[in-house]
């Protein structure tokens, strides 16, 4: 039984030139305790598509679903003041700014509290208790004097911590980790991701974690989504990712892995990701994939079944061989 | 590789619109805008074809109907259709006429002071430290004082007349320019292209006028339509006030204050000046509003 | 914090001096000869003419003059009314409150209408409530005052005849004043009806007064929280579950008041210009009315000295603004 599952889910922004669609079709399933990993270029849709499940999206987005239920209740169906009941409770979501995630005009220690009194029946006394408690599972030395600070007083990297304290302030289910750690200093970035896993396995949450980097899926996912404009193009649990890709665009992302380089010059992914004005006809990955063929850049392509990892993809890698040539 | 980029050029369904369309698809959006567009034009109309329309010489007196009501009220005859003020002139006449003396003390004011204001503005940008602060300073102090206070002892130290009004309404109002040229100049002048200009020897003349200023357009250009109507406003309240245009000059607000003892026996001498004057400004100001919201790309929807 | 206090202190002197100087300048190149104007119809002989030139200084340098009047000015003396025979710094201070009790009333009145309706407009936007309310504030910022005045009172006190067409108070009562506010003394006084009647006298002038800086407030405030909703913070609010209203009302409307502060403070200049016009209209006894009356009958000191203390004001306001953006914005506060 999936924590949150996603069906189909379609998010558009209303534009003055018109429709754009962020997120295209896309199914996802999270298991309670799992860590699944969301990777994409940026504007691949991955935030968007969890924005959308939290109920986050500006007014300018339509979000259109099959299913989108958390512990098989209905989001969909769900009335504001039920899914805020779970919003911040159940579901708590951390971002890629630190910085300007927080809100400047309140202390964060006010800010770790608020969520506590939205949620939770607890008094003042209690409240501060908490707070304190949560500075330290965080990392964050002298919790009392840091409660008392203002965001723009700390450093990214303990902005982040607060943000991560906001988060598990209710024990949620399933945190989502947008891209938790890409605003921050590389020295900082494993220490963040270390808490977040940490944190993972001793309260048993699901997490999500958005991210472009190849590196820390695989030090931290169990499953891996790859999203790429928009659409899912290939699920798979994260051994089977690294050693068998079967969508091109997986591969070519693993072909850029520094450690995985073969030559002397690393392999890039020619190209951009489509904006709204250059969408392709067939496949979306068409123009940059070196594998495409006339039927590629025509029609688009079907999702393949489970067993090569649900690519969307006319020519999906299997062969030994084709591998091969991809890494090379 | 090459092969890549290529395909990624064939594949374009849809282009990127002009900039010039995109600006007019953007004000076009907000329909407010084009109203006011649409009745500045009008008001334009009526300012240059004053003499055609009207049915009366504005300052033409006739003794044999004072306060005549509009036509549409009791007592009130097709020959004057919006009625007469109390020395028997024709309300529709003057108010047409009125029209060009408003759009005149716009155009004129407009032109003077962000003419003067860019200038100083530019040169403030791109000048030392001491001359920067010297020039800003100054425009500190002449924002302190009420701008329509400013603008009634300058009349009054000039002479009351329509002209001394819009060389006042013109200097109290340059300061905006002044602040807005400056601060976008010195915000254009860190970015990239300009130091490219710069390195590929472009001169200091060329760099201020060429380069940068262009590029500044935009906030000026929202600041030209919205201080267009702050000048018909306080061109009407210094005439109002008996420092503008002087009787019988049938501008707006000097026809107010010589309508004000009247107030309460003959309504329509006082409201259809001003709702001249409120219609004209509206106008502008939702052109200007539109202006913004096309230029401004930061207030764009995305 | 005492840094950026210090700092914007500093900036108050030059600015101070300059407006000194062009309130002096001004009124040297007023055409006219005040001694003339202050003989009135009667004439003056070319004997008392030339000691009078001597006894105001007239014949001296003209750098020398402005020092008497700038050293004098920091003394508190801005010389003395060539109609009233009074030192305009007492008339000034006679009139202040008349002008302070109007304009208190006007931006109480625009903040109290103009804030909610900003943000109402905000949380709705593009909804037929955020248009109508911003159509009607466009049309609030394009006001002429002067004739909506003029409506007000062909309607409120001609036609329905609820409230009077000028001055403070009935001529019935008379007190003496206390503390300058009507509001305030004719409550003290105790008698049947003032401060009714004091109320009854503010009502149109407020509205007058308060309508652009209402109309600038609501659209003021209604940007600055459009800007500050689309910020990652409030997506952070809302992910806490939130409830809208705390979302908006808190922390929306805390983060896009430092703005509006300082458009609220900005509009204080407006103020004054727009008391000039109502004040002139309902015969309001304060600064506006003094200054119109001044120019026209070339009372050049008054003019000079009102001017600078209306200045001064203005710049006074502009800085406690500065701080008070200061002590809300904790980015400065705590630097």
């Amino acid at each position: 039984m999936s924590l949150l599952k996603l069906r189909n889910l379609s998010v558009e922004f209303a534009t003055a030139g018109g429709g754009f669609r962020a997120v295209d079709q896309v199914d996802l399933d999270v298991a309670p305790g799992e860590i699944l990993a969301i990777v994409g270029e940026s504007g691949s849709g991955k935030s968007v598509s969890m924005l959308a499940a939290m109920g986050l999206l500006p007014w300018t987005a339509t979000v259109t679903a099959d299913e989108m239920s958390f512990d098989g209740r209905d989001l969909r169906a769900m009335s504001g003041r039920a899914r805020r009941r779970l919003v911040g409770r159940d579901m708590a979501m951390i971002f890629q700014e630190p910085m300007s995630s927080l809100n400047p005009c309140f202390t964060v220690g006010f800010q770790v509290k608020e969520a506590l009194r939205q949620h939770l029946d607890l008094n003042r006394r209690a409240r501060h208790a908490r707070a304190v408690e949560l500075f330290e599972m965080v990392g964050i030395p002298d919790p009392e004097k840091r409660l008392g600070n203002f965001p723009h007083q700390m450093s990214g990297g303990m902005n982040q911590r607060v943000m991560i304290a906001i988060a598990i302030a209710c024990k949620p289910r399933l945190l989502i980790a947008d891209e938790p750690t890409t605003a921050l200093d590389v020295t900082i970035q494993a220490q963040i991701l270390d808490l977040l896993v940490s944190l993972q396995r001793e309260t048993g949450m699901a997490l999500i974690l958005i991210t472009h980097d190849m590196g820390v899926v695989a030090e931290t996912a169990e499953r891996v989504s790859v999203q790429y404009a928009g659409q899912k193009v290939e699920e798979q649990r994260v051994e089977g990712l690294f050693d068998t890709p079967h969508h091109p665009y997986t591969a070519a992302l693993l072909a850029a892995l520094p450690e995985r380089a073969t030559e002397r010059r690393l392999p890039t992914i020619p190209g951009v990701v489509p904006g709204q004005f250059d969408r392709p006809e067939g496949c979306l990955f068409s123009p940059r994939c070196r594998f495409a063929d006339e039927t590629c850049r025509r029609v688009p392509p079907p999702v393949q079944g489970r067993e090569l990892g649900l690519a969307r993809c006319h020519y999906p890698i299997t062969s030994d061989a084709r591998r091969k040539e991809s890494a090379s | 590789m090459a092969d890549a980029s290529s395909q990624i050029a064939s594949t374009v369904p849809t282009s990127r619109p002009g900039r010039l369309s995109e600006f007019w698809r953007y004000f076009k959006e907000n329909r407010g805008a084009v109203i006011g567009l649409y009745i500045f034009a009008a008001f334009v109309l009526i300012a240059l074809g004053a003499d055609i329309l009207a049915p009366y010489d504005p300052t033409a007196q006739n003794r044999a109907a004072t306060l005549v009501p509009p036509v549409w009220q009791e007592g009130g005859s097709w020959s004057f259709p919006l009625g007469t003020d109390p020395l028997g002139r024709d309300m529709l006449s003057r108010l047409l006429h009125g029209a060009r003396y408003s759009f005149f003390v716009g155009i004129v004011v407009v032109v003077v002071a962000s003419f003067g204001g860019i200038l100083i503005g530019l040169v403030a940008g791109f000048a030392p430290r001491w001359l920067d602060t010297i020039i800003m300073r100054l425009m500190d102090i002449i924002l302190a004082f009420p701008s329509l206070l400013l603008a009634l002892v300058l009349v009054a130290i000039l002479g009351p007349s329509l002209t001394n009004a819009m060389i006042a309404i013109a200097l109290v109002l340059q300061p905006h320019y002044v602040r807005l040229t400056r601060a976008s100049v010195i915000n254009e002048r860190t970015k990239d292209y300009v130091t490219s200009a710069r390195v590929a020897g472009a001169g200091r003349l060329r760099l201020m006028f060429i380069t940068v200023l262009p590029n500044c357009l935009a906030p000026i250009i929202v600041q030209a339509a919205l201080s267009f109507s702050t000048a018909i406003l306080d061109a009407a309240a210094l005439g109002f006030l008996g420092m503008g245009a002087q009787p019988p000059t049938p501008e707006w607000g000097t026809m107010l204050a010589e309508a004000r003892e009247f107030i309460l026996r003959a309504w329509w001498v006082v409201t259809f000046p001003g709702l001249a004057i409120l219609v004209t400004v509206l106008a502008i100001n939702l052109m200007g509003d539109g202006l913004r919201d096309a230029l401004d790309p930061k207030l764009k929807r995305s | 914090m005492l840094k950026y206090f210090l700092a914007r202190l500093l900036t108050f002197v030059p600015t101070f001096l300059g407006v000194t100087l062009i309130s002096f300048a001004f009124i040297r190149v007023l055409p006219g000869d005040p001694i003339i104007v202050m003989a009135g119809e009667r004439g003056l002989s070319d004997e008392r003419y030339a000691e009078l030139v001597t006894q105001y200084g007239f014949d001296r340098p003209i750098w020398e003059q402005f020092w008497d009047y700038f050293t004098g000015v920091l003394q508190g003396d801005l010389g003395t009314s060539l109609v009233t025979k009074k030192p305009v710094w007492d008339e000034f201070f006679t009139l202040f409150p008349a002008t302070l009790e109007l304009s208190i009333c006007a931006i109480l009145f625009a903040m109290l209408l103009g804030l909610p309706a900003g943000v109402i407009a905000a949380v709705y936007r593009g909804k037929f409530f955020d248009r109508a309310l911003m159509s009607t504030a466009l049309v609030g910022y394009s006001m002429p005052i002067f004739w909506w005045a003029l409506l007000l009172i062909i309607v409120f006190s001609g036609n329905l005849g609820w409230t009077p067409v000028s001055g403070r108070i009935d001529l019935l009562y008379f007190f003496p004043p206390v503390t300058g506010f009507m509001l305030i003394d004719s409550a003290l006084s105790g008698q049947d009806g003032a401060f009714v009647s004091a109320v009854r006298h503010l009502i149109l002038p407020t509205i007058v007064l308060g309508t652009i800086p209402l109309a600038v407030i609501a659209r003021q405030t209604r940007s600055a929280m459009l800007e500050v909703l689309s910020e990652d913070y409030i997506r952070t609010a809302r992910a806490k579950g939130l409830t809208p209203s705390r979302v908006n009302g808190l922390h929306a409307l805390r983060n896009a008041m430092i703005p509006v502060i300082t458009v609220i403070g900005l509009s204080v200049g407006t103020l004054l210009a727009g008391a000039i016009l109502t004040e002139t209209i309902f015969s309001w006894p304060g600064i506006g009315k003094w200054m119109v009356d001044s120019i026209f009958r070339r009372d050049y000191p008054v003019v000079q000295g009102g001017l600078l203390l209306i200045a001064v004001m203005v710049m006074i306001v502009n800085l406690t603004v500065d701080l008070l953006y200061g002590l809300i914005n904790p980015k400065i506060r705590k630097r």
